[in-house]
């Protein structure tokens, strides 16, 4: 029962995980409704990738609960389409949680993230180890999310990428 | 680069299908709609709620300007950033007095520092560059209240201004800033200006999560917009006048750009496409800055104060305005 408790007090939008695992600062602006996204040529980019790719599925972009959007829902599985295989790790945590998510109530798929530039594909399986994982990394995005004040920038190699580039470092 | 669009003929702005165009007589010109960010409109415009509703779609800002060349106001879509966390910050900073007197005092003291910068190279205004120095430093650690620090912001752009006559050709003397009406040349074109960065600002404002009607400098009621003025402090000397200098001493811009009427004196059409071309040339020039290791453009360096305001605001990072380094 303590899971399922936890579980409705512990909800994020899958994409909370995504950057939990790229940068902490990221996370906690977004949190907070402070987004660049609009005006970045490489969200531009990602998004003109998800509406032409996979032209013939039918249930593309699935709102689950007004909370979590699957890319491409098919009998058995779910699918996330990304831009590069750059921050793989945030992209297998983020479809988890999916699974995650979606176990709690009762429907049991299968990941898979389509790296459609790269021609290269992910299956994943939600094991028990996994779960665990998300359950921490729930925790910790409520944790950093709380906070009166946004985690320090610290400068990794994809800070050049980012939407938010010039807002920490300008 | 986001692309600002200026139209300074009269004709109409049309949605067909999905292009937008604006139609002048005959000539009927596609507007590139995906790669605009702002609208600056001097001529006589039509437009119907099909474009206005289109023109939203793309988050696109109109500036609307009346006959004699004054801002009489925006045309501003849904804003898709809405922080309330930032814009309760926001406001704290205002109603708690040495956070507002912090804020007003760094936007004043960038204002003075590129003041200073515009007269430092020239050699006839070098009494008045000392005049100021001595203003500054004897004024501002006596700061108490925002009124005293406009009161010395006030007296500091009197003897810039006096300084003016000094290095620009003689028609363009300036006896004092009058702002409504100007009467003369002189304060048409620093109006003009002032009256395009203040546009241009709220437009960069717009995009980031900042309220545009919370201040610090100015009193929020005002002006609507009165962060736009705050920030516009900035760049009014950065940019606008060293445009005016440059102008006036390349005789780019003469006596004949002017038209007056009665008590009003303001630039006529040929006058404010030349002024127009060279203040976009200005926006999009870049300078290497030093922390982001890229280029950022003049237009750039407006958005990056409002980042940095916001950066103050979540107290991430205390604010220090910008001072031209180059």
């Amino acid at each position: 029962m303590g899971d399922i408790q936890e579980f409705s007090d512990l909800k994020f939008q899958g994409i909370k995980i995504n950057y939990l695992y790229i940068c902490k600062r990221k996370l906690w602006l977004f949190s907070k409704n402070i987004t660049f996204e609009n005006r970045s040529d490489k969200v531009l980019l990602g998004k003109v990738l998800h509406e032409y790719s996979y032209p013939k599925e039918k249930t593309k972009e699935v709102l689950i609960d007004n909370l979590i959007m699957i890319d491409i829902l098919s009998d058995g599985s779910i699918r996330e389409v990304k831009y590069s295989s750059k921050m793989k790790e945030a992209d297998i945590m983020q479809v988890m949680y999916y699974l995650y998510y979606l176990k709690q109530k009762g429907i049991h798929k299968q990941g898979i993230i389509n790296y459609p530039k790269e021609k290269r594909k992910e299956v994943l399986e939600l094991t028990p180890d996994y779960e665990e994982k998300i359950q921490q990394a729930l925790r910790e995005i409520e944790e950093i999310t709380a906070k009166s004040i946004p985690p320090p920038a610290q400068k990794q190699k994809i800070c050049k990428s980012c939407a938010y580039f010039e807002f920490c470092w300008g | 680069m986001q692309k600002t669009l200026y139209i300074t003929s009269n004709g109409r702005l049309r949605r067909h299908e999905n292009t937008l165009y604006f139609e002048s007589g005959e000539e009927k010109r596609a507007v590139d709609i995906e790669n605009i960010e702002q609208i600056h409109i001097f001529g006589e415009v039509d437009l119907n709620t099909k474009a206005l509703n289109y023109i939203s779609q793309y988050g696109i800002i109109l500036h609307f300007y009346n006959y004699y060349g004054f801002y009489s106001g925006s045309f501003l879509p849904r804003k898709k950033n809405v922080s309330g966390e930032v814009v309760v910050r926001q406001a704290l900073h205002y109603l708690e007095r040495k956070k507002r007197l912090f804020l007003a005092y760094c936007f004043v003291e960038s204002a003075v520092y590129h003041m200073m910068r515009n007269l430092r190279e020239r050699k006839e205004a070098e009494s008045f560059l000392t005049a100021i120095e001595d203003e500054w430093e004897k004024g501002r650690f006596a700061i108490s209240s925002v009124a005293e620090l406009m009161g010395l912001e006030g007296r500091i752009r009197n003897i810039y201004y006096q300084s003016f006559n000094q290095f620009l050709p003689d028609d363009f003397a300036i006896e004092k800033r009058e702002k409504r009406p100007p009467t003369n040349p002189i304060n048409a074109l620093i109006s003009f200006g002032n009256s395009l960065i203040y546009s241009h600002t709220l437009s960069q404002i717009y995009q980031t999560q900042l309220d545009p009607t919370i201040s610090f400098l100015h009193e929020p009621s005002e002006k609507r917009f009165s962060l736009s003025l705050d920030i516009s402090e900035i760049f009014k000397p950065l940019i606008i006048d060293t445009l005016i200098f440059k102008l006036l001493n390349n005789h780019k811009i003469t006596l004949e750009h002017f038209d007056e009427d009665l008590n009003y004196c303001y630039l006529n059409q040929d006058g404010r496409k030349i002024f127009i071309k060279e203040l976009q040339t200005k926006l999009e020039t870049t300078v290497r800055h030093r922390q982001l290791n890229r280029n950022v453009s003049y237009k750039g360096f407006i958005k990056l104060e409002c980042y940095k305001l916001i950066k103050h605001f979540i107290s991430d990072q205390v604010y220090s305005p910008l001072k031209a380094w180059w």
